[in-house]
């Protein structure tokens, strides 16, 4: 990258998490900046301009979707959440508020910095306009302009909605794609609660692509919150998961 | 004056518990009693009122009227007076007290002129005496007037003093247990200057009957009168005071008094003078009715007559009883030596003598069976009518009365047929056998003309000469005497063996009716179910609508209607006259004394700790009243009903304090584990952290980084057994809420093995999922859990690298999942413990034993069950079944953006094995899945 480092903003009330955020972030050549609040961190982000945002869910002074919603309303720029373990609503809310991905706390320097690699990669390549329109993970195979899907080398049929499907998850390859957003893209905005749908069409996409569906390689379930095709390079990313 | 005509209500009065137990903080009651209207009792009362009230006592005058004197008048300025209900002003009639009113406002003193008042009909009570007692009860001191001819046991004397019966009485036990009673004398001859001044008022009188009142000779008689009941009073305070104070003993056996009611108007009298003597004796006495068979004959009139002459004997202080019994004497005789009774009072008899002839009058019998004293006692001077006793004939009866007299003529035309044939004797046997017919089948009345008919007929008809009455051998006037009394005999006979039947069978009834009743209570196990069999056997068995309430959740002092039978609709003003039946313990509403204007009857459900509810029957005919026998057994009802629910309540009682206790356990096991547990992983974490910390020479790199993989590995633990916590404690406070969505069962266990990746690693893990297997309602976030808690478990109890097996099947209602191992299983009697909390197979695993009762609160959350069972072929399998009730929704039709899915599913399917609207997505994905 020619440009700069990126320039990361924490928003978190913890110290002991933003110490920690600190030297991870340091430690992978980030340069960072600091919120404590969500007042703050909204006045920093219009001063500052970052290229990504952490933003903790529980802060003291305002909802953290409120935040997500007056970021959205001027700036296109990533979002990662951080959010406890009892609050999946929390997550799909945010996710669907226009945040790029979650993280659940605790969780390990290896997953945030995929999470930041990959939600970084996506914002610069919306913003350069450029898409290849070759996919590649393991020995998974998609070639968006062809519309052809290979497996090992294997050319696998897939249905037109199959197809869709698979196009939009690869598009935000590494991303977490909520049901919702995947009903969208893939069927309509008319489409927003009818998750068994895509479950089917999910469970279907699998059996096409994965050696065993019970146990998939490439297309990730997060439970209660959506889908998330795994990048090449996020293949350690749950290695530290307990 | 009129004397008291009672009330329909009045009249089905039940005996009912003296109200007059006055506890510990009870209001004193002060009387001011004097010997006619005039002289000054209310005057007296008034005075004592200021008096009181300039000494501090917060005083309030709760009924009192004028009657327009100005004296009267002046000393009731500046008292504080609360509203009477309806009170008319000035001269009007007195009103009620408002009960209410004056607890509500709860003065230390309340003045209530005439005590004997009566309130108007549908009032709280029936009688200021009443109201009274409940001001009393509830620690209001009370002072109050009465004239003397209103005490009940001596109205009767009164009235014969002067000719005028006092319209309201009193019962006696006000004055003997009235805390004081204050005289009030004048002198005879200064009230009659008084009262001809015309300083003395009886409203609602005419001159006339207070002139004949108003006599020096009935004055001095009342004044008598007065001073001896009030120095009775006197001589048993100063007796009782010695008593308290004597030592020795021991003392002599209490004279115990037995006065026999019957059902005429008469008994109200005998009460009276029973009640007299039991005061001069200072014994115990029982008011006794005994029903005989014959009184199912008894009209309406004299049952309520016997009701209110035992009402009359309780509120005299008698324990009045009603006794089923063959015989009045035998059963008289068999309860007074049970209960040791000296003494007998019986009313003079009033049937005519001859019908007395065969053994006596029941007096006559008693005197001749007894070792008791017998006293007849006269009754009132030719004021007491006997109620006509016998119903008018109906059809039916007149039916058999021809009925008999067409026996005896079938009989006379058989024998007059026969006659030449037969012997006159053997024509006599046909006869007889014609009168025992009419005997045995049509009862005494047509038996006894058949049998008269018979002997006339016998002779007119066959004893020589023929067809006329004279006979020429004497003898046959034996015969047909024989023939006569032949017939009474049987028919009376008969008569009474029907009757003991009936009695039999009617308390037989009574007794499989309460036993059907226990035996229901018996098996009710739920309080409901105890509910529900009083409701269902009091409705069945009255015939009335029922309620039952017990007191509200929210508050052990209010009543709230736990249940009742269709047709009974609470209104407020009812539900209060169950509320004061429950606060009194005693029955309240219709046909009782208290509250008798409502529309069903209130019984206080009593146990030794006091009421538990009460039990409301209304009669759907608003006419109808219960009869003695009902009453009796709707009390027996109520007490069983009143145990039943008490038995609940202690099981109820226990099982708290049962669960307490176990809470208790859970509580301490869980601090001891989670202590352990925590503190473990936490020492890891201190001792690692703090040396990296600590100073000196630097730790190599291989060791620093060990002491991190520690801490790291440590803060993994902790985090999963506070998550587990967390989960435990949301499932028991019902936080967990279970959003069940339709969805593959494939999707949850491969986000179940990914997320256990790292722990899986070296271990074969088998997936078998049905290919066949539907979509199921579940919630993917708790039932993801579920797998991840049974395959951690799993991994925890089995060594390392044995193979681990998770399947699942589905049939038409439900889908089965398996995690399987082949560990070392479970030990006996395991299979059910290891779901229990912070239950541990062995305690050197890790954790604190909750995983698995978590995967059982979500299972069972979502409807589900799960268990645990040994493999035959060793280890073991941890199974949960999660129900499938419903179909998923379709896409709907006709939406243009939906025809986009539907193209695509169904299009892209190409074929179709099953049409559009099958009810799967499992054909579908099927299907697609060979294109």
């Amino acid at each position: 990258m020619s440009d700069p480092l990126p320039l990361i903003l924490i928003i978190e009330d913890e110290l002991p998490i933003r110490r920690f955020l600190h030297a991870a972030l340091t430690a992978a050549n980030y340069r960072w900046i600091e919120a404590g609040t969500a007042q703050e961190g909204l006045t920093q982000a219009v001063l500052r301009q970052p290229d990504l945002v952490i933003l903790d869910l529980g802060l003291p002074d305002l909802d953290g979707l409120e935040v997500i919603r007056q970021l959205r309303a001027w700036s296109t720029l990533p979002i990662i959440v951080l959010s406890a373990r009892q609050q999946e609503g929390d997550k799909v809310l945010a996710l669907d508020a226009g945040a790029d991905d979650y993280l659940t706390k605790p969780f390990g320097v290896a997953e945030l910095l995929a999470r930041l690699r990959v939600a970084l990669r996506h914002a610069s390549r919306a913003s350069a306009g450029s898409d290849s329109h070759i996919f590649d993970v393991g020995e998974l195979h998609v070639d968006l302009a062809l519309r052809q899907v290979f497996v090992a080398s294997e050319e696998v049929h897939l249905t037109p909605i199959e197809f869709k499907l698979l196009a939009t998850l690869a598009h935000n390859a590494g991303k977490v794609m909520t049901h919702r957003q995947l009903l969208r893209d893939v069927w309509g905005p008319g489409y927003g609660d009818e998750s068994h749908y895509l479950r089917v069409f999910v469970a279907q996409l699998r059996r096409k692509i994965e050696a065993d569906p019970a146990r998939p390689r490439y297309l990730i379930t997060e439970p209660g919150v959506g889908y998330r095709l795994r990048a090449e390079d996020a293949g350690a990313w749950r290695s530290d998961a307990a | 004056m009129t004397h008291d005509t009672p009330s329909p209500a009045q009249a089905d009065r039940l005996p009912s518990p003296g109200a007059g137990k006055l506890s510990e903080n009870a209001g004193k009651l002060t009387i001011f009693l004097g010997y006619a209207p005039g002289v000054g009792a209310t005057y007296a009362m008034l005075e004592h009122a200021r008096q009181r009230r300039s000494e501090g006592v917060d005083v309030v005058v709760a009924a009192l009227d004028t009657h327009g004197s100005a004296d009267t008048e002046a000393l009731l300025a500046g008292l504080e007076a609360t509203a009477r209900l309806q009170a008319g002003y000035r001269g009007a009639a007195l009103g009620d007290i408002d009960v209410e009113a004056v607890l509500a406002r709860r003065p230390q003193l309340a003045v209530v002129d005439e005590l004997a008042y009566a309130n108007r009909p549908g009032g709280r009570h029936a009688r200021r005496y009443q109201d009274v007692d409940e001001l009393l009860s509830a620690g209001v001191d009370v002072y109050a007037t009465l004239t003397i001819a209103q005490v009940d046991s001596l109205s009767d004397v009164a009235a014969q003093i002067t000719g005028v019966a006092a319209a309201n009485t009193v019962p006696d036990r006000l004055l003997d247990e009235a805390h004081e009673v204050q005289v009030v004398d004048v002198q005879p001859a200064d009230l009659l200057r008084r009262q001809r001044a015309g300083q003395v008022t009886i409203p609602g009188q005419s001159e006339r009957a207070v002139g004949q009142f108003y006599r020096l000779g009935n004055l001095l008689a009342l004044r008598e009168l007065m001073l001896r009941r009030t120095a009775d009073r006197l001589d048993d305070q100063m007796r009782a005071y010695m008593a308290t104070q004597a030592i020795s003993g021991p003392w002599p056996a209490r004279e115990r008094l037995l006065v026999c009611v019957g059902p005429n108007p008469l008994g109200e009298p005998l009460v009276r003078a029973a009640r007299r003597l039991a005061g001069d004796l200072k014994a115990d006495w029982f008011a006794v009715h005994i029903e005989t068979p014959a009184q199912g004959r008894l009209s309406a009139q004299e049952r309520a007559q016997v009701a209110r002459t035992l009402t009359l004997a309780e509120e005299l202080g008698a324990k009045a009883v009603v006794i089923p019994g063959a015989s009045v004497v035998d059963s008289v005789v068999a309860y007074a030596q049970a209960h040791n009774i000296s003494k007998i009072v019986i009313g003079k008899p009033l049937a005519a003598r001859w019908r007395n002839l065969p053994r006596g009058s029941v007096a006559d019998q008693l005197i001749r069976r007894a070792a008791f004293d017998v006293h007849v006692v006269a009754g009132g001077a030719g004021q007491a009518q006997p109620i006509r006793a016998r119903p008018r004939l109906d059809d039916a009866a007149w039916q058999r009365y021809l009925l008999s007299v067409a026996i005896v003529g079938g009989a006379t035309l058989l024998s007059v047929l026969l006659q030449p044939t037969l012997h006159i004797a053997n024509l006599l046997m046909i006869y007889l056998f014609a009168e025992i017919i009419a005997a045995v089948g049509l009862g005494r009345g047509p038996a006894i003309l058949a049998s008269a008919l018979g002997a006339v007929a016998f002779d007119y008809f066959i004893v020589p000469p023929r067809f006329t009455l004279t006979v020429d051998d004497t003898e046959y006037v034996l015969t047909f005497l024989g023939l006569f009394v032949v017939g009474v005999l049987i028919s009376s006979l008969t008569a009474r063996f029907r009757l003991q039947a009936e009695t039999a069978e009617r308390r037989a009834n009574e007794t499989a009716i309460l036993n059907e009743l226990s035996r229901d209570l018996a098996a009710a196990g739920s309080l409901d179910a105890i509910l529900r069999a009083v409701i269902d056997n009091t409705s069945q068995v009255f015939g009335r609508a029922v309620v039952l309430l017990l007191p509200a959740v929210e508050s052990s002092n209010r009543l709230a209607v736990w249940g009742q039978s269709p047709g009974f609709e609470l209104s407020q003003r009812e539900q209060e006259v169950a509320q004061w039946a429950f606060d009194h313990t005693q029955p309240a509403g219709r046909g009782t004394v208290t509250l008798a204007a409502a529309e069903a009857r209130y019984l206080p459900l009593k146990t030794a700790r006091g009421a538990v509810g009460v039990l409301g029957v209304k009669p759907a005919d608003p006419t109808i009243y219960l009869t003695p026998d009902q009453r009796r057994l709707l009390e027996a009802f109520a007490s069983l009903a009143a145990l039943a629910l008490e038995r609940a309540q202690l099981a109820e009682e226990a099982e708290r304090a049962r669960i307490q206790v176990e809470s208790e356990r859970l509580r301490n096991s869980l601090l001891s584990s989670v202590s352990h547990d925590l503190r473990t992983p936490l020492a890891g974490i201190t001792g690692a952290a703090s040396s990296l910390l600590a100073e000196g020479p630097p730790l190599d790199a291989a060791t620093q980084r060990e002491l991190a993989q520690s801490i790291y590995d440590e803060a993994n633990r902790l985090n999963a057994l506070v998550r587990n916590l967390l989960d435990m404690t949301r499932l028991e406070s019902g936080g967990i809420q279970v959003h069940k969505a339709w969805q593959p069962l494939e999707d949850v266990v491969g986000a179940a093995l990914t997320h256990l990746e790292p722990l899986l690693a070296g271990r074969p893990v088998e997936v078998h999922l049905d290919p066949d297997l539907p979509l199921v309602p579940l919630d993917e976030v708790s039932i993801e859990q579920v797998l991840v808690n049974l395959l951690e478990n799993a991994v925890k109890y089995t060594p390392p690298g044995s193979p681990i097996d998770l399947a699942a099947w589905a049939d038409a209602s439900a889908v089965t999942v398996e995690v399987a191992d082949r560990g070392p299983g479970l030990a006996p009697g395991d299979e059910a413990r290891v779901f229990e909390k912070f239950y541990r197979a062995s305690s050197s695993a890790s954790g604190v034993g909750l995983g698995l009762a978590i995967c059982r609160g979500i299972v069972e959350a979502h409807g589900g069950r799960i268990w645990a069972e040994n493999r035959p072929d060793g280890g073991a399998a941890f199974r949960f079944q999660l129900p499938i009730e419903g179909q998923p929704p379709l896409p709907p039709d006709g939406e243009a953006a939906n025809n986009q899915l539907a193209m695509a599913a169904f299009g892209g399917a190409g074929r179709l094995v099953s049409p559009p609207s099958s009810p799967t997505f499992v054909a579908l994905a099927g299907v697609a899945e060979h294109v």
